[in-house]
Formats: structure tokens, C-alpha cells, sequence
């Protein structure tokens, strides 16, 4: 038993949900109690698909578990099959359903059903939401796909895109695009918009794009086991892995890997002028590994951030992201507990965070800026516009999405030449925000106390704040809480804390303006 | 003041109704959660079921509630499922750390769930043992919240009954109102209540646990929801004594709800006039105004909330609406039989759903609005069909005089934004 709050992953048949929302012509029959419907407000709702999801749902109740619930399941399949004539169904059960042993499975296949019924077999109190999705359409595949005589041209597959993703509306259409330019066709997309007879005809095609390997790298594996069919292991999120996505598949495809740059503004936009202040912003990533991974070589490489901190919450990556941390010089956080998340943010004091809807939150307490580069989704993360993540026009979107929460370059060298002004000072955030600014994390509680205090008191109202710094109490003497007060608030909390690590390690009990400084060159870069 | 309903009149309580059984597009108890934690500010619930009922309390809520909420769910694994005896165990540890960092708790509801009921953990023996453990700082009750038991707001019903075996005893002639409602609309009711002499007042859920009103022979008490019938029968079984009325939705509702409880307190009409008449003369000009957009239009009333018979009853009758159908996850006419009365016949009365069936039903008649959940809306939207989402009429003030206006403007509102928007191409 674990206590949980909030959950970065649903349970896998909402993997499969994904899956089977995302495809056309398909029907998932989910045995399960009344109120798993909820899970289609998360399509209606928050990707606002004008459809439902075509789910059917056996919703039994207590009266009915002493009776025939298997029963129901066959009635239901039934009626569904004869309602919506998918072409192909999948079938499962939901955690309630697990326990009851309908095996929903066997009973659709006693039925005779014209078309092929895949049963799933996700189990609910292991595994979570990515498990879902990949072994849902692993086992679509497993059924429908079949080798076959290649296309006369160069094709490719994209696979793993489904509903509710982060952006994978939009990065389809980048990623096609980027074949497009090196003359290679596209076979089948799917999940994403594709019909179980798409998938008979997945074997076609020459290669497979992999685009996110937590919904489709087993059903990658086996296409390439039983079709022949390579697939790319770069996710092409950022300037360099998309050059290198190109320059693999080119490789695996036989063809040029031709390119059209014209539309690529970040490494520009990285080099001018009004980007130096991002030069060593300390970033803290957290998310998806995919998500995770590419934002952590574009963060370091392409936008000068210093990592200080990330991990992934998807176990299955755990191996990828602790030896991408290692590279870092950093030990990875893999977990799905927010308060873990939460507690190693506070710990790191990032600058800025990239993580998911959990960590904009955990920054709206803190104080700190979070740009979102990852599910679980939100009505926020489907914008109306083309907002993609991949391919060259996804480097744009994520210098401009990254950037936004920040203060902007220039405004930020303003705000330390005119500190005191009384309507532009530091506390008013971001310009650009207007009242929705994050409070920086030392402003939270207001005016800084006039007298000397000790520091577990400084907390400025939210406990959250707080900060370790051994068992000591320590004080800051007016002068130097003046003093600190006069740095601008973005740098305000690293100095506060170098400060007392600073006095803490040589023993000091009060903080004067000498200690202050005496940090400030002990820690100077 | 005439409450009796012409006997040749048939109403829609006497009219058959449309039972269905199918795939029910409703939300589990445990949604009343999200609103129950926010009004009993010692207590934390915690749901004992699997990442389903996670998901679904966090999705539910729509946005999160940042202040680390007061409830979560331990969620079951392999391990639990497998021995009952470690399930227990497991449990009192997660309790236990629970109550560690949150010594301001001091009630714990544990929450069943449909795997825990399918498995069935014991959760009453579960509270027993911990509210020894804890005592005396922490009371600990369960209830369940499954959806094999409860349908959406019936989590509430479930949850107040649960708490009417451990209220005090009290001989005094009290009232109580029972429901949780957001403060400002609990506060207006007990200022009406109060300027016509009536009280002692006390209300269920208490905000705080210390507060948690008596019951006995002498407490007569007025449910404020219509979703309340276990507690209702909880009540009467200490003896409490129920009145029964419409439900205070609208200016109609209102003033009857607070009549039957006037009338049961012996307050005379002229101090009842005077209480009620300036906030009734400023609710009829708050629907008049906001009803313009509502009247004549149709409505359609897929299950949900278990609010649909009384809203009917408002949107009918006070801003000028035909209902084509009334559907309700379950019609308990204890409870709604005095608003059932003053619907005329008409409208088809449905109870339980066939969600594909209802929908083909939706399709045929193209009502003015349909009410219905948020899994549903957009869809139907996207039809051309125009919805009001049933979950804000949970979340949101709208019973009483003062927020009467506000309830029609809810419905109006999706009515005014498909007549104010331009989007097609200009010809």
C-alpha cells in the first residue's frame, strides 16, 4: 500500500485508452464498474476531442457482482459490436474487473465476433499508464501486423503517438515534413489516427520512426524482429538530436540525409546578444525520460542552462536516465511521488524548472519558473496554434516556450541598474506576465523582517521554504539582510544560501555584510 | 402559499418512469471528496483503492488543488491483494504516517472503494482499531465511496451517515441543516432562518469535528441536497424528525423550503413575509433577467448530479422551460417527491442509464440544452447541440434567494454564447 496524492501516471487501461482514442475504426470494450467512465472527460475534456472515446464500459454494480457479470460483458460486447461495426475490438478489464476473473478475453472470443478481438491482459495493481499504452498497441500489432513485400519507394512507419499526448499532434507534422525533405514516404502513422487495417499494413514499410519509445519501443522490437524492419532510437527533440535523427535515419533508409534549415531560428536566437543572461541558469528537469532526456542535451548544449537536477517518473527508463545523470555529473530522480519531486527541487534550488503540470505547480509554491516540456497533460498543453516539439520548428517553440517564464534579457539587467525604482523593482516579476508574475521565493511572506531574526523564523510565511542548514541557528544581522535585499531576486535565493552554507561551514552563528561578501567570492565562478 | 397540488392534476410524481440499465456515464462517490474536504477543514479522507481512484479524484477536480489537499488515496498493490491480514497492517502504517505529518487531523474518513469492496477489506473493523489507536486526538470513520455502491453525490449521503451513529446526544429542540454547502450560501440560510426567530441552528458536516452538532427525539432537521437519503434515514433512527419540502433552488423553492420550517417553528406568516420579501423581490428580478435567454427553450437532463428533478422543477416552472426529459441516477421520492409534485406531467421521468440509448433519445428530440457530464458535452457540442456541464452545479453557490439569479445564469449562459458567437464564413 502506498499513500498517494497526486499521480504523474493513470492506471494502464488508461494506456489503452490512449491507444484505442487515438486510432479510428477501433473499440475497446472495458469491463468495469460504474464511474471508470470518468476517464472520457480526459479526451472530451482536456484534448477537447469532439468525440467520445469509443469506449464501451460493462459499469456493473454491487447488486450485479453476486450475479452474472460475465453476463454483462457479453451483452455489452455484443451490443457495442453491433452499435459502432469496428473493425477490429480489444477487450480487458479495469482493476475492479481484474479481481472479479470474468477473463473478458476468453468470453469476447467465445462469442464469434466477425472481426479480430485482441484481449489485453494490463495488470492494474503492477503497472501504470506507459505500460498500458505500449503493451496495448504492442498487442494490436502482435495480431494485425504481418511481414510483407516492401514498398516499391523508401517508406517509413511513425509510431507511438497517441491521444492526450504532449504535442504529438503537431510533431507528427514535423516529423513528416523532416522526411519529406530526404524523399522518404510515410507508410502508416499509428497509433495516432490509424485503423486496425492501417496496422495489417505496418509491414510495408522500410523503417520505423520511433517517436516515443514509452508507447510503441515493444511494438518497435517486434516489428523489427518479425517485419525486418529497423527502427531510429533518436527522438529528434532539439537542434542536435534532430541532425542526429537525420543523419540515423538516413543511415537506416539508404537515402541523403538532406535537410532544409531555413526555418531554423534557435540557434540564432541562442547566439544573440539578448540570451547571455541565460548562461548558466539553473535548471531542474523532471517528466517523461523521453521528454527528459532531449530537454536535458538541448538545455545544456543549445540554451547554455546549467542542470542541476533531473529524473524521470516512468520506471521502465530508469536505466537511460540514471546514465544520462551520470553524464551530468548528477544522480537521477526516478520517482512518482510529487513530494519526492518537490523535496529535491527545494533541495536544488533550480532557477527554473522543465517538468510537467506537477512541477508548474511545485514552482507556483516555491516561487520558482517552470516551463512544461512534458505529460501529464492539461487543457493548457493543446493549444489551439502549431506548437510542436520536434524537428526544427519544436527547437523554435521550445527556446520561446523555455524562455517565457523567465524575465527577459534585457529587462533583467534593467532591474539590477534600477533596483530602487519604485514601480520597476525586482518583486513585480516578469513584465510580460502582468498579475500572474511568480513571486520570487524570498518575497513570498513580504517585507523582509526589519530586525535580526534567526533563520528558521525567515521562512517568509510558507514552510515550504525552508532551508537545511544544519543544526545552528543563524542569524542575519540587519545590515546584511538589507544588504541581500539590494541583490536582484533572481540570484537572491542562491545567495541566500551559499551565504549560510558558507557561515554554516565555518561555524558562524550571525550573518554579517563581510560574511556575505566573504561568499560570495568563496562561491564567485 | 397554496402547497396542495389540484388532485386531478397528474404531476410527474404519479408518471411512469423509464427505468434503464447500461452503460451509466456517471462519476463514482468518491468525487464528493473534492468538495467535503474543502468544508470539514479537520478531516482527511483516505480513499484504501487502487491508482484508478487516484487518478480519477485528480482528473475530477479539473485543476488541482495545490495546498497539499486533505485527502489521498493508499493505493493497493500486488502485495495487498494477495494477504488480508499485511492489508491491515499496511494500512494502519500509511494511517499512521499520515496522521504523523498532519497533526492538525482530526478526523479520518477511510474511504472503500470498488476494489477494496470486491476484496472485501474490512474497513469498519479497520476504523474501530484505529480510533482506539489514535484516540483521543483522532476519530477515525469509513465509508463507502465505490462505484459498484455510490453514484457521484451519493459520496456525500455516504459520508454524512456515516458520521450520524457518533453524533452526541442531545434532548434539545434544534434544528439541523444537512448538506455541505459553500459558507456563503450555509451563512445567508442562517441568517433568514435566524431573523425569523428560529434556532438553535446547527449544521452537518460541521466544519470543525468540535462543532459536530447532537441529535435527538427533539432535533427535527431540513436536508439542503437531494442526495441525501441515507443520512436522512440515519437521522431518523435517533429519533430526529425530517421536514420535508422542495428544494431551496430558485425563488419558488426557496420560499417553501424556508415555509416548512417556519411552519414547523410556529412563526407567524407576517414576521415569515417580512423576513422573506425583500430577498424574494430581488431573486425574481435576478431570473427575470437572466432567464430571458431560457424561456420556451427545451432542456434535456441526462443523469448526473441527482439535483436534476428539483433544477427541472426551477427551470420549468420559474424561467419558463420545457423539460423533454428528466433523468436522475436514482429517484428516491421521499426526498424529491414534494418538487416531483409541482412538475406537471409531461416530461419523460427516467431513472438509471443506457448511455447510447439516452443519447439516440438526445439526438431525436435536439433540445434547446442538454445537462449533462463533462465525458459527454463536448461531443455533443460538436453535434450542434448545446450542454451545461452537471458538475458546476455541484461546485458551485446556487441554492437560496440570493444566488437564484446566478443558477438561471448558468443555464442561460451556453444558451447566449451560441447566439453571440460568429465563426462561420460570412456569405
Amino acid at each position: 500500500m502506498k499513500l498517494t496524492v497526486w499521480t504523474y501516471e493513470g492506471p494502464p487501461h488508461v494506456g489503452a485508452m490512449r491507444v484505442a482514442t487515438g486510432m479510428k475504426g477501433l473499440h475497446y470494450v472495458l469491463h468495469a464498474p460504474q464511474g471508470d467512465t470518468y476517464a472520457d472527460l480526459l479526451f472530451t475534456m482536456i484534448e477537447r476531442r469532439v468525440h467520445r472515446p469509443p469506449v464501451t464500459y460493462t459499469t456493473f454494480e454491487g447488486r450485479d457482482l453476486g450475479e452474472d457479470t460475465a453476463g454483462i460483458f457479453k451483452t455489452t460486447c455484443q451490443e457495442a459490436y453491433d452499435r459502432y461495426q469496428p473493425q477490429a475490438l480489444i477487450v480487458g478489464a479495469s482493476c475492479t474487473a481484474e479481481l472479479i476473473q470474468d477473463d473478458p478475453g476468453g468470453l469476447a472470443e467465445t462469442m464469434g465476433l466477425p472481426v479480430p478481438v485482441i484481449a489485453l491482459e494490463l495488470p492494474s495493481y503492477q503497472r501504470k499508464e506507459n505500460f498500458g499504452s505500449d503493451e496495448t498497441f504492442y498487442q494490436i500489432v502482435r495480431h494485425l501486423a504481418q511481414p510483407m513485400e516492401k514498398t516499391p519507394e523508401v517508406t517509413a512507419n511513425l509510431i507511438g503517438p497517441l491521444a492526450l499526448g504532449f504535442r504529438h499532434r503537431d510533431d507528427i507534422e514535423e516529423v513528416k515534413g523532416l522526411l519529406y525533405e530526404m524523399g522518404i514516404g510515410i507508410n502508416v502513422v499509428a497509433p495516432f489516427e490509424a485503423t486496425p487495417e492501417d496496422i495489417t499494413k505496418l509491414g510495408q514499410a522500410h523503417v520505423n520512426v520511433l517517436m516515443y519509445p514509452e508507447h510503441a519501443e515493444t511494438a518497435a522490437r517486434h516489428l523489427e524482429r518479425v517485419c525486418g524492419q529497423p527502427y531510429t532510437k533518436t527522438v529528434p527533440i532539439g537542434v542536435g538530436a534532430t541532425h542526429d535523427f537525420v543523419a540515423e535515419l538516413a543511415a537506416l533508409a539508404g537515402v541523403e540525409p538532406k535537410t532544409d534549415l531555413t526555418r531554423l531560428r534557435q540557434p540564432w536566437w541562442s547566439k544573440s546578444v539578448d540570451s547571455t543572461y541565460l548562461t548558466g541558469k539553473r535548471v531542474f528537469l523532471f517528466g517523461d525520460a523521453t521528454h527528459v532526456q532531449a530537454a536535458a542535451r538541448v538545455a545544456r548544449d543549445e540554451m547554455g542552462f546549467e542542470v542541476v537536477g533531473l529524473g524521470c517518473y516512468n520506471r521502465e527508463f530508469a536505466r537511460p536516465i540514471r546514465a544520462l545523470a551520470r553524464d551530468f555529473g548528477l544522480e537521477a530522480l526516478i520517482t512518482d511521488d510529487y513530494l519526492d519531486v518537490e523535496k529535491a527541487i527545494e533541495e536544488a534550488a533550480p532557477e527554473m524548472i522543465l517538468g510537467t503540470q506537477m512541477e508548474r505547480h511545485i514552482g507556483k509554491r516555491l516561487g520558482i519558473p517552470c516551463a512544461v516540456i512534458s505529460a501529464p497533460v492539461h487543457v493548457q498543453d493543446f493549444p489551439a496554434r502549431y506548437s510542436p516539439q520536434m524537428g526544427w520548428e519544436g527547437a523554435n517553440v521550445l527556446f520561446d516556450t523555455w524562455i517565457h517564464p523567465l524575465v527577459m534579457g534585457l529587462e533583467e539587467h534593467l532591474l539590477a541598474m534600477f533596483r530602487e525604482d519604485f514601480e520597476f523593482h525586482d518583486a513585480a516579476g516578469p513584465s510580460h506576465h502582468g498579475g500572474h508574475a511568480p513571486k520570487p521565493m524570498a518575497e513570498a511572506g513580504g517585507p523582509a523582517p526589519q530586525t535580526p531574526r534567526s533563520i528558521s523564523e525567515a521562512k517568509t510565511g510558507s514552510e515550504e521554504a525552508e532551508i537545511e542548514t544544519g543544526t545552528d541557528v543563524m542569524v542575519w544581522l540587519t545590515d546584511a539582510e538589507r544588504e541581500l535585499k539590494k541583490i536582484p531576486f533572481f540570484v537572491r535565493g542562491k545567495a541566500r544560501r551559499n551565504t549560510e552554507t558558507f557561515a554554516a561551514e565555518r561555524g558562524l552563528s550571525e550573518i554579517s555584510i563581510d560574511t556575505l561578501y566573504e561568499a560570495k567570492a568563496h562561491f564567485a565562478r | 402559499m397554496n402547497r396542495q397540488a389540484p388532485i386531478q392534476a397528474k404531476t410527474c410524481r404519479d408518471a411512469p418512469i423509464l427505468k434503464e440499465r447500461g452503460q451509466r456515464e456517471v462519476f463514482c462517490g468518491l468525487t464528493g471528496i473534492i468538495w467535503l474536504h474543502r468544508k470539514m477543514q479537520d478531516a482527511f479522507f483516505l480513499v484504501v483503492g487502487s491508482r484508478t481512484c487516484a487518478h480519477l479524484l485528480q482528473s475530477a477536480a479539473g485543476v488541482m488543488i495545490f495546498a497539499e489537499p486533505r485527502f489521498g488515496t493508499a493505493i493497493l498493490e500486488e502485495g495487498d491483494l494477495a494477504g488480508m491480514a499485511d492489508a491491515h497492517e499496511e494500512l494502519d502504517r500509511e494511517v499512521a504516517r499520515l496522521l504523523e505529518r498532519r497533526p492538525d487531523i482530526k478526523q479520518l474518513f477511510l474511504v472503500g472503494s470498488c476494489p477494496s469492496e470486491v476484496i472485501k477489506l474490512d474497513l469498519a473493523r479497520a476504523a474501530e482499531r484505529l480510533t482506539q489507536v489514535h484516540a483521543p486526538h483522532v476519530r477515525v470513520l469509513n465509508y463507502s465511496g465505490s462505484g459498484i455502491e455510490t453514484t457521484f453525490t451519493q459520496g456525500e449521503d455516504a459520508c454524512l451517515a456515516s458520521m450520524v451513529p457518533v453524533l452526541p446526544a442531545t434532548e434539545e429542540r434544534e434544528l439541523l441543516l444537512v448538506g455541505a454547502l459553500p459558507d456563503v450560501v450555509e451563512d445567508q440560510a442562517l441568517s433568514l432562518l435566524t431573523q425569523m426567530g428560529i434556532g438553535p441552528i446547527r449544521v452537518l458536516p460541521a466544519p470543525r469535528s468540535s462543532e459536530a452538532p447532537g441529535i435527538g427525539e427533539n432535533t427535527v432537521f431540513a436536508c439542503l441536497q437531494p442526495f441525501l437519503g441515507d443520512t436522512a434515514a440515519a437521522l431518523t433512527r435517533r429519533g430526529a424528525r425530517m421536514i420535508a419540502a422542495p428544494f431551496p433552488f430558485g425563488e419558488e423553492g426557496t420560499t417553501l423550503w424556508l415555509k416548512a420550517i417556519a411552519d414547523e417553528f410556529g412563526v407567524d406568516d407576517a414576521t415569515f413575509e417580512r423576513v422573506t420579501e425583500a430577498p424574494r423581490a430581488r431573486a425574481r428580478t435576478a431570473i427575470a433577467n437572466a432567464s430571458a435567454a431560457l424561456r420556451g427553450k427545451s432542456i434535456f437532463f441526462m443523469p448526473d448530479s441527482q439535483l436534476e428533478i428539483p433544477l427541472a422543477r426551477f427551470l420549468t416552472r420559474e424561467c419558463g422551460m420545457e423539460a423533454i426529459e428528466i433523468g436522475q441516477p436514482y429517484i428516491h421520492k421521499g426526498l424529491v417527491g414534494p418538487d416531483m409534485d409541482l412538475i406537471p406531467s409531461g416530461p419523460v421521468i427516467s431513472e438509471g442509464q443506457d448511455v447510447d440509448k439516452q443519447l439516440d433519445r438526445v439526438r431525436a428530440a435536439r433540445p434547446d440544452l442538454t445537462v449533462c457530464g463533462l465525458g459527454l458535452a463536448n461531443p455533443l457540442e460538436a453535434e450542434g447541440l448545446t450542454t451545461k456541464w452537471a458538475i458546476e452545479l455541484v461546485f458551485t453557490p446556487v441554492h437560496f434567494y440570493e444566488q437564484a439569479g446566478d443558477l438561471a445564469g448558468l443555464f442561460s449562459r451556453p444558451i447566449r454564447r451560441r447566439d453571440l458567437l460568429k465563426l462561420e464564413a460570412v456569405e
